[in-house]
């Protein structure tokens, strides 16, 4: 069987959850070999890789290829695809793992497929368009198959690798480095599981009402161990912070369970949630378009029901 | 300065898309175009620049002859011209053969800043500012909340999954812009009388040298093999909250094994 690359997302050296579900899915498909670009590298990195299934371990990790934008990354892999003529490679379908995909597929003369929500053989992709209203298969017919997934697509299940390390040394080439990052700002993070990696979010929109009334969102979300999310409403009014922005032009997510408080239910909302397994929504105004995806729903004061649904979870534990 | 800002006609994402059943692309006959939503943010950008830096600001489309609506609109908002990249033989491009096309009409027209929207609402790709950056060998510049051009100096905020990070560079440099960034005028009476005659140059393949081997649905570098509209989500149960929808959504938690 041949070798498929998989390039981790790591934050302060932890691997995130999406790698661990990309190492699941390169096994069933072939061998998975994990890359890791830039610092942060350590024997329990690599042990967690070579746990689910991880066979190799490429690591590049210099400051050089986080310190300037995506193209590093992307000569990182070309590097490989060139040297170890992989069957496919697989990012997470983040902006930024979509970005190096794209780039990929032009160094590497390939075709490259975004957002699959799943992977099969022959490396078809599952991917759900127009906003959740048509599902597609696709599959790449030129090049190395270069396929963007998105969290939560399989459940992570551990199968030890053998976890064999190799280091490859690149320095950006010039071109590499025209976009030089000076400064990363991290705006609050709290202890919550993060936005797009999380089995469950809870959302809140315009009918929040403010910053302070968000609380009553974190509560629930805490409440069943949920990421928040917002809708363009509630950040654009500065309730919550952009990064929390479930949308078309903010996070996709496809948790387990989504619930919608005080969110209308815009197209370009839903674009980005549309595919949660279970929906979940309260809302006071029962023609709000979001009711048409829910797999419950509440016509209701958000005031009353999320406390209310909160304290009867607590009661549950 | 010399800003190109790259403009896509999409379908309005409030009427229902299709793909077609012969070749499997979208159905851009079956439904009204609109400018991509995100594009104005970047036309508007663009002319702020303009408006703080001197310059011109032209616009770039590729897309089909009805494309021209969405021209007019962003010449209505204020930019100076517009180059068409249409031909027959891009039909069916996909974000390859897109970038290339695009990166050679990008090339012919000469320019110091390229500015795009974040993604298409229709393919939702968000890799082609991506793309163009790579293949015009310039500073890729993306997903900015902010641009601040200095000079030949460039910088931006662009947002990521923590906050944001500041990157710099100098100019020529591809930038695409999120929604954050700014509030994109209306066009004005005026704008849209004078809109209609701002010069739009049309080009067609040749005139890009744009090789028609390497564009287009039979140069693409995947294929649909099979779709189908999403099964509609089952009917879900609505409840009115009388005083008991808290509990009631509890229940619902704890039969789905949630809680
Ligand atoms: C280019 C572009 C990109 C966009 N990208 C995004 C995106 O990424 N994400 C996104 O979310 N939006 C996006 N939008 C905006 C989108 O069109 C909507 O405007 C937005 O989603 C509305 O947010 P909302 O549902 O919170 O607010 P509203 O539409 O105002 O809905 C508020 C809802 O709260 C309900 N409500 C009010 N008070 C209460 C209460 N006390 N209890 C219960 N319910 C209550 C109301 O009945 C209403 O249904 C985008 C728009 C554009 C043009």
């Amino acid at each position: 069987m041949s070798e498929i690359l998989v390039l981790v997302e790591h934050v302060d050296g932890e691997v995130k959850k999406v790698t661990l579900e990309l190492l699941t899915l390169a096994r069933t498909l072939g061998e998975a070999s994990a890359v890791w670009a830039g610092p942060g590298y350590s024997e329990a990195a690599k042990a967690k890789l070579a746990e689910y299934g991880a066979d190799k371990v490429y690591v590049a990790d210099s400051d050089e290829i986080v310190n300037y934008v995506v193209a590093p990354k992307a000569e990182l892999l070309a590097k490989l695809v060139g040297d170890k003529s992989p069957a496919a490679v697989l990012v997470a379908a983040t902006t930024e793992g979509k970005e190096v995909a794209g780039r990929l597929a032009v160094k590497t003369d390939s075709g490259v497929i975004t957002d699959a929500v799943g992977l099969g053989e022959g490396f078809v992709a599952d991917q759900s368009i127009f906003g959740g209203g048509v599902n597609v298969r696709s599959r790449v017919t030129k090049g190395t198959p270069i396929v963007a997934v998105r969290p939560n697509s399989t459940a992570p299940v551990a199968a030890a690798g053998a976890g064999a390390e190799e280091k490859v040394e690149v320095a950006p080439s010039d071109a590499a480095r025209a976009a030089k990052i000076v400064e990363r700002v991290k705006e609050e993070k709290g202890a919550r599981p993060e936005l797009t990696e999380a089995a469950i979010v809870v959302s809140g929109g315009r009918g929040v009402g403010s910053a302070e009334n968000f609380a009553i969102i974190e509560k629930l979300a805490d409440s069943i161990g949920a990421a928040v999310g917002a809708s363009r409403a509630a950040t654009d009014a500065k309730w919550y912070p952009h990064q929390f922005q479930v949308g078309q032009t903010g996070k996709t997510v496809s948790p387990q369970l989504y619930i919608a408080a005080g969110i209308s239910g815009a197209i370009q909302h839903r674009a980005g949630m549309q595919t949660s397994k279970t929906i979940i929504v309260i809302n006071k105004d029962p023609e709000a378009p979001i009711f048409e995806i829910a797999d419950f729903g509440v016509v209701g004061d958000l005031f009353q029901v999320v406390p209310q649904l909160t304290e009867e979870i607590e009661k549950r534990k | 300065m010399n800003i190109v800002v790259c403009v896509k006609q999409v379908p309005d994402t409030a009427t229902e898309r299709k793909l077609r059943s012969d070749d499997k692309t979208l159905d851009r006959d079956a439904v009204d175009g609109v400018v991509n939503e995100l594009d104005e943010y970047a036309v508007e950008e663009a002319l702020r620049l303009k408006e703080a830096h001197g310059g011109e600001v032209t616009v770039l489309t590729m897309g089909p002859a009805k494309a021209t609506e969405t021209i007019r609109k962003a010449l209505a908002m204020g930019a100076d011209k517009a180059v068409h990249l249409s031909d027959d033989a891009l039909h069916g491009s996909d974000a390859l053969s897109t970038s290339y096309a695009m990166a050679q009409a990008l090339k012919k027209i000469g320019f110091d800043l390229v500015i795009l929207g974040s993604e298409s609402t229709d393919a939702r790709t968000g890799v082609l500012a991506a793309m163009l950056a790579e293949r015009l060998g310039t500073p890729q510049l993306t997903l900015a909340r902010k641009v601040e051009v200095n000079g030949s100096a460039i910088a931006i905020e662009r947002i990521t999954d923590y906050g944001f990070d500041k990157v710099e560079a100098t100019l020529p440099a591809v930038v695409s812009v999120v929604e954050k960034i700014n509030e994109p005028r209306y066009p004005s009476f005026k704008g849209i009388m004078a809109a209609k005659k701002k010069p739009v140059e049309t080009l067609g393949i040749a005139d890009a040298s744009v090789d028609g081997s390497a564009v287009g649905l039979a140069a693409a570098y995947s294929e649909v093999a099979e779709f189908a509209a999403a099964p509609p989500r089952a009917a879900g149960t609505v409840v009115k909250d009388e005083g008991d929808g808290g509990v009631k959504a509890a229940d619902f938690l704890a039969s789905k094994k949630f809680i």
